[in-house]
């Protein structure tokens, strides 16, 4: 064996490969946490996606939703937080400004998604340019506002803190990492799993996903058994509207605490991505949102911990830039090798007429 | 004068609501603004510096002008795509490439005599975005992958080439920041006033050949036929993918003309923070403009002349321009929910709706073509 992986280390790409996959290994554990930071913001809105496509409503305005939410959890914060002073709680440093902020969030994006809500399914207006109209306000409103409000920059509410797991959980054989990946999170990235495998289980086994899959496919049929596809596709867009809420206020409350004008970074469309790759299923749009994650994770893990050797003076002539791209990049590239078995529910994308009554 | 009120009436209620809803947001925003009092009359003082700003005198007139050919020309490329069908929500992307291109060429050929060097330029940034509007075209094509999607991740990428190429090789060597070196002869010449440079004239000259190409030529019926029905324009003899490809490459083409005449009409190098909100304006262009090339130069004016007027604005009452982005979203709000505005208003005899849209949504996510 040695002197065929002599001869395979000879090769220099395969050397190279070698090493990469010793790094991946190596920096696997401590990078578990960040994997599945960087993935929930994707993951809540890939299931946004999912609520209302499922329903047949395309959503290209997450991203407005998110921004919105961010961006009101934020101002809400500053606000409250001189009002209420108290100190940070020792579950997942929660204050009274911030659970406020975090629902005032949430019901800010269920607002904008009640918006596209009635452009799409009452005024029956173009899906995409009503989303694309929110997206631009949304974009607009907050960066206005934002510089307006942060002129004298003014003390925010601090944020939510990732619970610390016992290390001796870390440093458990194998599932160590694991257990630190799910357990050393703030409330909403802990949160994930459990709307993740929820909604699966949901949208497949339950009479609502049953009726909401059958809107999505063939609304007509699922009326005249008695369904009122209005007011289903009203309430799983606005139920998208907390979804994307909670991926807005993540970014600003949990991530970070602060907010910067388009904070998002278009992950609301990686989201979109993520959605479609993983086949308009929640538990799908999860896996494609780890692996875009995984590649944003590994970008910033590669500027902070360089890899040694050749791989190590490989990787440093890349410019940094480009593992800036790098999701962008491993998106497209993903997202255009997989939509072509990806269907997506029939009626996706198409307004609703009742029938007139005769 | 009933034709007008047909074609504009519209886009016209539309504007005058959006600046009124403008007027409740500055309002709103001064209860948010620390050791203020409340005013008022700040709507009015902002929106007086809004006209005076982008009308009020001859100068103002010329800044106007050429803050709207970027607008006018990636407002072209963004409603070429809607006749075809297609989203180019990635003309911010394009028009970026674009500009990297032009100065790009631009710094090789600074000391050739400018008739050489202009065209060199023009042509080298019209490529870099026609390159960036041909990815999605072709991913489109081959394996139905929806140009909404891939579009807005080729914006971030293109910020990211920008970044590198300005800090690395066309970086000034030893500069202690990111800018390139000066496109020298390359830039436009000054035809108007003090600072109306030769892409006004280009815009223009856009407008007609676009209206040429969508209106009188065998090309332009058939991407107008894609757009408006695939499956006829397939029965017909036309090949739908080629020409998703191929009006693609031409709306990053217009999007990179757009970045072309910013760099070498006015900023005539590039530092790490060019960006600006055009590829997005040009989505507002288009739509208000209900996507018709020649209604196109009126939208790209009224938008142009807020962002010329935007700069008075903020010195003379403190608004922020970022309002301008505000009542631009709420306009076309007030666009898409023409039926209701309709009937609220009791509006007669306009005609409604965004036009050449309708058949944005219904491509998306599966194989539009096959």
């Amino acid at each position: 064996m040695d002197p065929l992986i002599s001869a395979l280390y000879g090769i220099p790409i395969v050397g190279l490969l070698f090493q990469f996959g010793g790094y991946l290994i190596a920096i696997l554990p401590p990078v578990a946490p960040i994997l599945l930071q960087s993935a929930t913001p994707l993951v809540l809105a890939a299931l946004c996606g999912v609520m209302c496509e499922r329903s047949g409503v395309v959503n290209i305005g997450i991203e407005g939703m998110m921004l919105t939410a961010a961006f009101v959890g934020w101002l809400v914060g500053v606000i409250v937080a001189p009002m209420i002073p108290a100190d940070a709680s020792p579950i997942f440093g929660a204050t009274p400004a911030l659970l406020i902020a975090l629902v005032l969030a949430v019901g800010a994006a269920v607002g904008v998604s009640l918006l596209h809500a009635w452009l799409c399914i009452s005024v029956r207006a173009d899906q995409i340019i009503s989303g694309t109209i929110i997206n631009i306000a949304a974009a607009g409103l907050t960066a206005y506002l934002y510089t307006i409000v942060s002129a004298n920059s003014p003390e925010g509410a601090g944020n939510f803190i990732a619970f610390k797991p016992p290390p001796a959980v870390a440093e458990l054989p194998v599932v160590g990492w694991l257990l630190q990946m799910f357990l050393n999170q703030g409330p909403i990235a802990m949160s994930v799993l459990f709307i993740v495998v929820g909604f699966q289980i949901w949208l497949f086994r339950s009479r609502w996903g049953l009726r909401t899959r059958a809107v999505g496919e063939h609304p007509r049929a699922a009326e005249t058994v008695g369904i009122d596809v209005i007011k289903l596709r009203y309430r799983n867009v606005l139920y998208g509207g907390i979804l994307a809420g909670l991926a807005g206020a993540y970014l600003s409350m949990e991530a970070t605490n602060s907010f910067q004008a388009d904070m998002t970074g278009g992950r609301g469309f990686i989201g979109l991505a993520a959605m479609i790759v993983g086949r308009w299923t929640p538990l799908g749009a999860f896996g494609a949102a780890l692996l875009f994650s995984s590649s944003q994770a590994l970008g910033q893990v590669i500027k902070f911990a360089p890899p040694s050797g050749d791989l190590g003076s490989v990787v440093g002539s890349i410019p940094g830039q480009f593992y800036d791209a790098l999701p962008y990049i491993v998106t497209i590239i993903v997202l255009a090798g997989f939509v072509g078995r990806s269907i997506p529910p029939a009626a996706d994308g198409q307004p609703y007429e009742r029938e007139a009554a005769t | 004068m009933r034709r007008l009120w047909t074609v504009a009436g519209l886009p016209i209620v539309s504007i005058l609501l959006g600046l009124v809803v403008g007027a409740f947001v500055i309002l709103g925003s001064e209860l948010l603004l620390p050791d203020h009092e409340f005013s008022w009359t700040l709507p009015i003082t902002a929106y007086a510096a809004l006209i005076e700003g982008s009308i009020g005198s001859f100068g103002a007139i010329v800044n106007t002008l050429v803050a709207t050919v970027p607008l006018v020309l990636a407002g072209l490329s963004v409603a070429l795509g809607f006749k075809a069908g297609l989203f180019n929500i990635g003309a911010q992307g394009q028009f970026l490439m674009g500009a990297l291109g032009a100065v790009a060429a631009g710094v090789i050929v600074a000391d050739q005599p400018p008739i050489v060097a202009i065209p060199v330029a023009m042509a080298a940034g019209m490529l870099a975005g026609a390159a960036w509007g041909f990815i999605p075209g072709i991913l489109k094509a081959v394996s139905g992958a929806h140009e909404v999607v891939t579009t807005i991740m080729l914006n971030y990428i293109a910020i990211s080439i920008l970044a590198w190429a300005v800090s690395g090789p066309l970086k000034v060597p030893g500069s202690p920041s990111p800018i390139t070196n000066d496109v020298g002869n390359a830039a436009f010449p000054i035809v108007i006033g003090d600072n109306g440079h030769m892409g006004i004239l280009i815009a223009l000259g856009m407008v007609v050949i676009v209206s040429w190409l969508l209106n009188r030529t065998t090309l332009g019926f058939e991407i107008r036929t894609v757009g408006a029905n695939p499956d006829a324009a397939r029965y017909a003899g036309m090949r739908p993918r080629t020409l998703i490809v191929l009006t693609m490459s031409m709306c990053g083409l217009l999007a990179g003309l757009a970045g072309t005449s910013i760099v070498l009409g006015v900023t005539h190098s590039m530092t790490s923070s060019f960006g600006t909100t055009v590829g997005f304006d040009a989505i507002a262009v288009a739509l208000l403009a209900r996507s018709n090339p020649y209604g196109i130069i009126f939208s790209g004016l009224l938008f142009g002349a807020m962002r010329a007027g935007a700069t008075l604005m903020q010195i003379e009452a403190g608004i922020a321009p970022e309002l301008i982005d505000v009542i631009q979203a709420t306009i076309l709000l007030f666009l898409v929910a023409a039926p209701v505005l309709q009937r609220v208003l009791r509006l007669r005899g306009v005609s409604g709706g965004l036009g050449a849209t309708e058949t944005i949504t219904r491509s998306y996510g599966r194989e539009a073509v096959s």
